[in-house]
């Protein structure tokens, strides 16, 4: 026999295990279920492919990883003790094939001998591991991803904070709750479980008069009666500075939610996890924790078998047997201790003194041979002892100490803002752990009482120790056995930590729940020191594997750095714009459905010769204002602003502290406390910044604010001979004479209803108007300026031409024709650091050694012969005595349709004084020869900006 | 995640806060007479210390600097002082 389902309903929920079809209950888990239908052998092992069943009953579990279909989507690697049952859902083990039952690899457990710790590393050194890795991966390994599931980001993190967040919800956890919940807390339960109760759902115990289960329901409801959060299935995984609590929440009814909860107190009531004894064949399926077969029993109405061994060396495993036993099963104890408490052994059947020597049976459990008599039993249950859930603690960086009573590590010392209570914290009595727990939550009233009296928990420790027979399993799925870590110890790995990553002991999806104690116990006896000596491994964050898409949440895809939209995106789009990304702007790059090259070259070249539009929304409005705004553009600008007229504009750098342009850009004098600053669009946020951390470190804050209007603008620009023309007929009610608004003028006017500002500046060496109304204007004006623009032959402009223009004229963009180290002086601009009086921002940089290095890298044209343009990017090479040497770099480059050459912008060592002379340019093991040229090509008197 | 507190908007997310300077970093002036060490000093050189210190901070969402007192060991934060003339 195996186990099976001793409730008479079976259930109607289907599903299916490595093909085969099954039935299962609403509220089983896919373990529960497999037991339920007397599936013994539910995966392999990581490494040599051994049979493996289910060992625990919860998150602990180490064996029964498997991959799980439903409703078309496929997880991996998911704990088949923690997923609920759904209908039609597909199972499948994992590391195994064809099935867990049948697997081709299994073979390889007969060469076991030949694997130990370390093999792979120490065998397939020649010629190279890699070329054996992925094979030996593909042999060892877990369940497949399905290349087709791309879950949708759409899991949200739910902030919250409060005073109290209690991790379970068991009986310390749920007291904990309701005497803070009294004490006038806001409290957040936390369980991981779908229902509150913990222990107390599988041991017998009565608190406050009603059986323990019905306490558990009254103290939820009671909290909830009272406003209290409690949420279920929902794991506590990773506690972070400063109390904050991360919480992974199952939900049914919507995808899982990340809880970032912030808690004054955290009260830890996690519990403990029951521990396997170790002897030899240990890992057989049907060898099982004694505390997963009460759960089983009593949550889900399944005898995991009918002849039960139950190994032990603690009092806690009684109560299993007893239960056991009463359910029906024939149940022997082997009690590895030679003397204890008779009371506790009243009614079952007891051997004492006797340990596991050795497990019959290959794909479940047919006999145990205990102290020397073979017993048949188709079920073997151990009890180690429990190991308190200390991980939140120890992530709070709390430390443990080790408790000899209860041969277990508890919490050591207090960390601010924590408690730790109940089962975790080494309290197992129910009488003591309410009285701890009521307490902790702040203890007003009188705690819960529990029913009778309660013997002592006792415990005779049985580690693993050195030199012993055949193959005893420490950790489970990472497939450590004792011999590995006496391996370890051999090689000098005795440190834990370098004992983990030598033999990968804890290492695995489960981190070592069931086997970190008794592999470091084992490394005590073998070196001869103490549990407390040879301590434990480091604690991180997640406490059970956490899907990434929960971390991730919803920010992934386009909302994982979402792009800024334009207010006539869709316009633009409908007059059939392709969009590109511009410093972190979604913009229109050009016009048309023809080739790139063509559109950019038609919109660059119609822009020359009628007028050409473009959405200049993103460049940059940051009003600086009051009676020391000059003072404090003057100060981040390289060059002096504020000795202008009100109503005129300057072209300038603001420099890095390190003298480095940083931005250029254009600064409008509004009036005389009252400037613009029209940074380029992707600087925006970075130009603020600089300038509001000035106005708070060198002035006084209260006599000048900056404030960043850009997105309240839009922006459309009027560029070419007949840019004019078509302002003229706006009627924004300003005076357009060359003498009102000359080139680098400002002038406020109205476009309809609404304010409207136009600056008279040019990014592409033709007269250009910038037009700027309310972000709600923006549709107008663009119908505006388009139905006027019909009848001058306008061009919408796409980025891409505007970008081509520029380069024409030899304007620069700063982060693209410079880099980290140029300097205005680089740029041809050596004015202010001749002569300016006074401080600014970089200013001493500018005088450095470095700055004043003959052979800086410095801004040039580049003309080529031919129609191929450069590439960007292409080094300007020197060739020495057989060495070539980098001279500086093609910046920007393009095929000019007005000059109708290529044209090309650059960074050239000592470029400024090399007028004339040729370069080599190497790209790609090609070269080509440049003459290195001023960067202005087209129209270099400027006679254009006023055509 | 840690907890920082702006003095003009309390406890907040330190994903709401970007770090300024150390404090007490005064700038050189001026230029004509600031020698390259005194500029690569004020420019470069950190002090970096373990344990305390007293940090100039900025809450991105209010725009304001302030200074931070905390500890670069235990994380914690010992207070914030708004920079604002005779608060500092």
């Amino acid at each position: 026999m195996s186990a099976r389902r001793i409730g008479r309903d079976k259930g109607t929920l289907s599903f299916t295990f490595d093909g085969r079809p099954y039935k299962g209950r609403e509220g089983d888990t896919i373990a529960s279920a497999l037991l339920a239908n007397g599936v013994k052998v539910v995966g392999r092992s990581f490494k040599y492919h051994r049979p493996r069943g289910i060992w625990g009953a919860w998150s602990e579990e180490p064996n029964a990883l498997v991959d799980v279909t439903v409703g078309g989507h496929s997880t991996p690697n998911l704990r088949a003790t923690t997923e609920y049952l759904r209908d039609r859902m597909a199972v499948r083990s994992v590391n195994a094939s064809p099935s867990a039952v049948a697997d081709r690899h299994g073979y390889l457990d007969r060469f076991a001998r030949f694997l130990p710790a370390g093999f792979y590393y120490k065998t397939f050194l020649w010629p190279d591991w890699h070329l054996f890795e992925p094979r030996i991966r593909a042999m060892a390994g877990l369940g497949r991803v399905d290349p087709q599931n791309h879950p949708a980001a759409d899991n949200p993190f739910i902030n919250a904070h409060c005073d109290v967040l209690v991790v379970g919800a068991g009986p310390a956890g749920l007291a904990a709750a309701m005497s803070a919940s009294a004490a006038g807390k806001s409290v957040v339960l936390v369980d991981d479980h779908a229902e509150a109760g913990g222990s107390l759902l599988q041991r017998d115990a009565e608190i406050d008069g009603v059986p323990g289960p019905q306490w558990a329901a009254d103290c939820v409801a009671a909290l909830q009666a009272a406003g209290q959060r409690v949420l279920l299935r929902a794991t506590a995984y990773g506690i972070y500075d400063h109390n904050l609590a991360c919480i992974w929440q199952r939900r049914d009814w919507a995808p899982d939610a990340q809880w970032r909860i912030r808690a004054k107190q955290i009260i830890v009531a996690a519990g403990a996890i029951e521990r396997p004894l170790v002897f030899p064949d240990n890992d057989r399926p049907g060898v099982m924790s004694a505390d997963a077969a009460l759960f089983y029993l009593k949550r889900h109405d399944i005898l995991v078998g009918d002849r039960i061994v139950l190994a032990t060396n603690n009092d806690g495993a009684y109560a299993v047997a007893a239960a056991l036993q009463k359910a029906g099963a024939k149940v022997i104890v082997a009690d590895t201790r030679k003397s204890f408490a008779a009371e506790i052994a009243r009614g079952l059947q007891v051997k004492q003194g006797v340990a596991v020597e050795a497990v019959h049976g290959t794909n479940g459990v047919e006999a145990v041979t205990v102290g020397g008599m073979r017993l048949e039993a188709d079920c073997l249950l151990v009890s180690g002892g429990y190991t308190p859930t200390v991980h939140l603690f120890c992530q709070a960086l709390g430390k443990l100490r080790f408790d000899e009573a209860i041969a277990a590590f508890l919490p050591g010392n207090p960390v601010p803002g924590m408690t730790v209570i109940g089962a975790a914290n080494g309290t197992f009595g129910l009488a003591a752990l309410l009285a701890e727990a009521h307490s902790a939550g702040d203890g007003a009233g009188e705690p819960p009482r529990s029913a009778g009296d309660e013997p002592p928990f006792r415990i005779e420790p049985a580690w693993p120790a050195g030199g012993a027979k055949g193959r005893q399993w420490i950790d489970f799925q990472n497939d450590v056995t004792l011999k590995d870590v006496e391996l370890a110890a051999r090689e000098n790995f005795r440190s834990v930590e370098h004992l983990k990553r030598y033999t990968t002991l804890g290492m695995a999806t489960d981190q070592g729940k069931t086997s970190n104690m008794n592999g470091l116990a084992a490394m005590a006896a073998i070196t001869g020191r103490t549990i407390a000596e040879t301590g434990t491994t480091t604690y991180r964050p997640p406490f059970t594997p956490v899907p990434l898409t929960v971390v991730a949440g919803r920010r992934r895809g386009e909302l994982f750095n979402p792009m800024r939209r334009l207010a006539l995106e869709n316009a633009h789009r409908a007059a059939g714009a392709a969009f590109r990304e511009y410093g972190g702007w979604l913009r229109p790059a050009w016009f048309g459905s023809g080739s790139a090259f063509d559109e950019i070259q038609r919109e660059a070249r119609q822009s020359r010769e009628t007028v050409g539009i473009l959405d200049g929304s993103p460049l940059g409005k940051i009003e600086v204002m009051g009676p020391d705004a000059g003072a404090l553009v003057d100060f981040n600008s390289y060059n002096t602003i504020s000795t202008l007229k009100p109503g005129r504009i300057r072209y300038g750098f603001m420099l890095t502290e390190n003298g480095v342009v940083y931005d250029d850009g254009v600064v409008a004098k509004v009036a005389d406390d009252h400037y613009i600053v029209s940074c380029s669009s992707g600087h925006v946020a970075g130009v603020t910044m600089r300038l509001e951390e000035w106005r708070q470190d060198r002035f006084d804050p209260a006599r000048v604010v900056v404030h960043n209007s850009t997105p309240q603008w839009a922006t459309l620009t009027a560029t070419g001979p007949n840019s004019k023309k078509l302002l003229a007929e706006l009627g924004l009610g300003i005076d357009l004479s060359d003498e009102a608004l000359p080139h680098m003028a400002f002038a406020e006017g109205r476009f309809q209803d609404a304010p409207a500002r136009v600056a008279r500046v040019s990014f592409t060496g033709d007269r250009s108007y910038e037009i700027s109304v309310p972000t709600g204007r923006a549709r107008a004006l663009l119908a505006a300026m388009a139905e006027i623009g019909w009848g001058l032959d306008a061009v919408l402009l796409g980025s891409e031409a505007l970008l081509l223009l520029r380069a024409e004229k030899g304007y620069l963009i700063a982060g693209k024709d410079t880099d980290g180290t140029t300097m205005p002086h680089d740029l041809g601009v050596s004015g202010p650091r001749d002569k300016r009086q006074g401080e600014y921002v970089g200013k001493r940089s500018l005088f450095t050694e470095e700055a004043m290095r003959d052979d800086r890298k410095q801004f040039v044209g580049l003309t080529v012969d031919g129609r191929e343009p450069l590439a960007t990017g292409a080094h300007g090479a020197e060739t020495n005595s057989g060495k070539r040497r980098s001279l500086g770099y093609v910046t920007s480059s393009y095929f000019s349709p007005t000059l109708q050459r290529p044209i090309a912008l650059g960074l050239i060592e000592r470029g400024q004084s090399r007028m004339g002379e040729e370069v080599e340019i190497f790209h790609l093991g090609e070269i080509r020869r440049a003459r290195i040229t001023a960067p202005c090509a087209y129209d270099p008197e400027g006679a254009r900006l006023n055509g | 995640m840690q907890l920082f507190s702006c003095p003009f908007c309390g406890p907040r997310d330190e994903t709401e806060f970007h770090f300024g300077a150390e404090a007490g970093n005064v700038r050189p002036e001026p230029a004509a007479s600031t020698s390259a060490e005194a500029w690569a000093d004020y420019l470069h050189f950190e002090t970096n210390p373990k344990g305390p210190s007293r940090e100039i901070w900025v809450h991105t969402t209010c725009g304001e600097f302030f200074l931070m007192e905390r500890d670069t060991v235990t994380h914690e934060v010992k207070g914030s002082q708004s920079l604002r003339r005779g608060e500092a």
